[in-house]
């Protein structure tokens, strides 16, 4: 006899949200990568925003359903399977409150943020768009929320515009707004730049985009691990994020689209899972969203996932907020003031991501005397080369941040790039 | 453990500082551009080669200390040299810089041999060999040498 699952009920080790100073010491514990070393030296973890690390929860979730839990799911009529399928529907009424969705149906599963995209472009797109019609997307935006307006663009014969950014990192708003045009049927924008931490005002320009009868496309995974979202109150027609990035697996991702809108969506992947009734000759799809799952989903990475918004919710976001607020503060504050240090984007508004150049010394060469103090950053054009050129630049160093780092991270951070100096010279 | 000092070697530091053939070649017969996609790094190697023979070696372009270093140090090591010998000379720079078992002695790569370092960092690689596809293009004088697949790619 099987047991409850047992999948998704476990309490993140936090229990209630965090209330007073946050307990960086207590979360840290909670993931077991913190503790190991990195070239003789603690490792010190500031490329979150390529990948989050993984708390125990999590690791726990997904070696439970591998080792008492695993089958596929809608499938037999066998216990096994049946139990996987629940935990597998729960996973996505996870997400959909987790994103205050109004149900579970507007979730769709995909790989992570890029595949979410693709889908909006190849689905949506493909039915929607034509000659003549526009697509208006900003200057800096990741690669993922580029490359597929751009296929679909070619596809279609759509014009793709794209609104400039300022000196600061922003979006230009009155340059956006001009080039929204009764021509646009979609706008594609992240929530927060991956490469400057920019963070945009969703809700003006959804609202504005809906006043001329485009849908808005919001890349969200450099926003959901670190604000709340409310894709109701952000006003957005189609949202994606990355498991990964939440503290989750690899290999999964959420597509979360408006109900009126998914339903309406043809398919863009074949195969199992997503049909109604298949003859040799022609079939009918499921609904929306098994419509856009087709073949075996991941269905242990979605467990995964649902563990670790467990995870986050145990904190909280007020206090995660709190917390990675001060942290990029005092790396503002402290980066800014190592000599020959220029930040690179400067929002007024801005999330857990600080962009820099050591003057006269190229990033990787930075990146390779930080990564000899244990201390992992990301050196590079972050997938985002319009941003690079806006800046005239080939690269930057990017720390980002999560809520378990420290202060004291923040001050190796410092130390070690005082130290590029003494090795180039 | 591989240490910064290996990576880093004087020599490579002080031809980052002070690069040798930094320099447009006005006589230059063979041209070719170089670009690794995934940093940024950007190379221009220019060559006189008269009768099979590299008389004059030099570059320009931005990138990392160990990409700028290398093509410093090729440009002066090709110097001189055959085709056919510039191209047996990447031949074992490049065993070189990823740890090849069968990598030549140092004392046959001269100079070069201060890359040892690299073979620990593999992402490196990239940056060291960069100069040397580019060169090898411009020898073969292919317009594009970033379009042809690059083993370390």
């Amino acid at each position: 006899m099987l047991k409850g699952s047992g999948l998704l009920e476990q309490p993140a080790s936090s229990g209630s949200p965090v209330r007073g100073p946050f307990p960086v010491e207590a979360v840290r514990r909670d993931f077991p990568i913190l503790g190991i070393t990195v070239r003789g030296r603690p490792l010190v973890y500031l490329d979150n925003a390529a990948t989050s690390q993984k708390p125990q929860a999590v690791i726990d979730a997904i070696g439970r359903f591998y080792a008492t839990g695993n089958a596929n799911i809608h499938r037999g009529v066998y216990a096994l399977s049946e139990q996987a399928t629940v935990a597998y529907d729960q996973a996505r009424s996870r997400v959909a409150r987790f994103l205050g969705a109004a149900s579970p149906s507007e979730i769709v599963f995909t790989r992570g943020t890029t595949e979410a995209i693709n889908l909006v472009a190849q689905s949506w797109g493909r039915a929607h768009l034509g000659a003549g019609d526009e697509i208006l997307v900003t200057a800096m935006e990741h690669h993922s929320n580029l490359i597929p307006w751009q296929l679909i663009a070619e596809q279609t014969g759509a014009v793709l515009r794209a609104a400039p950014i300022n000196q600061q990192g922003e979006l230009d708003l009155e340059a956006w707004h001009r080039l929204l045009s009764d021509r646009t049927r979609l706008v594609a924008v992240t929530h927060v730049s991956n490469a400057l931490g920019t963070l945009n005002p969703i809700r003006e320009l959804a609202d504005a985009a809906h006043a001329r009868g485009a849908v808005v496309v919001v890349d969200g995974a450099q926003s959901a691990p670190h604000l709340p979202i409310d894709v109701v109150a952000l006003g957005c027609d189609f949202f994606a994020c990355s498991g990964h990035k939440l503290y989750g697996p690899t290999g999964i991702g959420v597509l979360y689209g408006r109900a009126e809108l998914l339903q309406r969506m043809p398919p863009w992947q074949g195969g199992g899972g997503m049909i109604a009734s298949v003859t040799l000759e022609r079939s009918t799809w499921a609904e929306a969203p098994a419509r856009f799952e087709a073949g075996t989903p991941p269905i242990a990475e979605a467990i995964g996932l649902a563990a670790a918004l467990d995870y986050i919710d145990g904190i909280g976001f007020e206090a995660i907020s709190v917390w990675e607020d001060a942290l990029l503060r005092r790396a503002v504050e402290l980066v800014g003031a190592v000599p020959s240090v220029r930040l690179i984007g400067t929002a007024a508004h801005r999330a857990a991501v600080l962009s820099f150049l050591v003057e006269g010394i190229h990033p990787h060469d930075v990146g390779a005397v930080l990564d000899d103090e244990g201390i992992a950053v990301r050196a590079g054009h972050h997938c985002a080369q319009p941003v690079m050129r806006h800046f005239g630049i080939p690269a930057t160093l990017r720390a980002s941040f999560a809520f378990y780092n420290t202060m004291e991270e923040v001050e190796t951070l410092a130390r070690g790039l005082g130290r590029v100096r003494e090795v180039f010279g | 453990m591989a240490s910064l000092s290996e990576l880093y070697q004087n020599v490579i530091l002080e031809h980052n500082r002070s690069p040798r053939n930094y320099r447009v070649m006005a006589d230059a017969n063979r041209e070719a551009q170089g670009h690794n996609p995934l940093c940024g790094d950007q190379v221009t190697v220019r060559l006189r080669v008269d009768d099979g023979r590299i008389q004059d070696a030099a570059f320009q372009g931005s990138g990392c200390a160990i990409s700028r270093a290398s093509a410093s140090l090729m440009t002066a090591a090709i110097k001189g040299r055959t085709s056919e010998e510039a191209a047996a000379l990447f031949q074992q720079f490049h065993r070189l810089v990823t740890g090849h078992p069968e990598a030549a002695a140092p004392e046959t790569l001269g100079k070069l041999a201060v890359f040892s370092g690299v073979s620990a960092y593999p992402i490196r690689v990239k940056c060291a060999s960069l100069p040397w596809h580019t060169m090898k293009a411009a020898l073969e004088q292919t317009r594009d040498p970033d379009q042809s697949p690059s083993p370390d790619l």
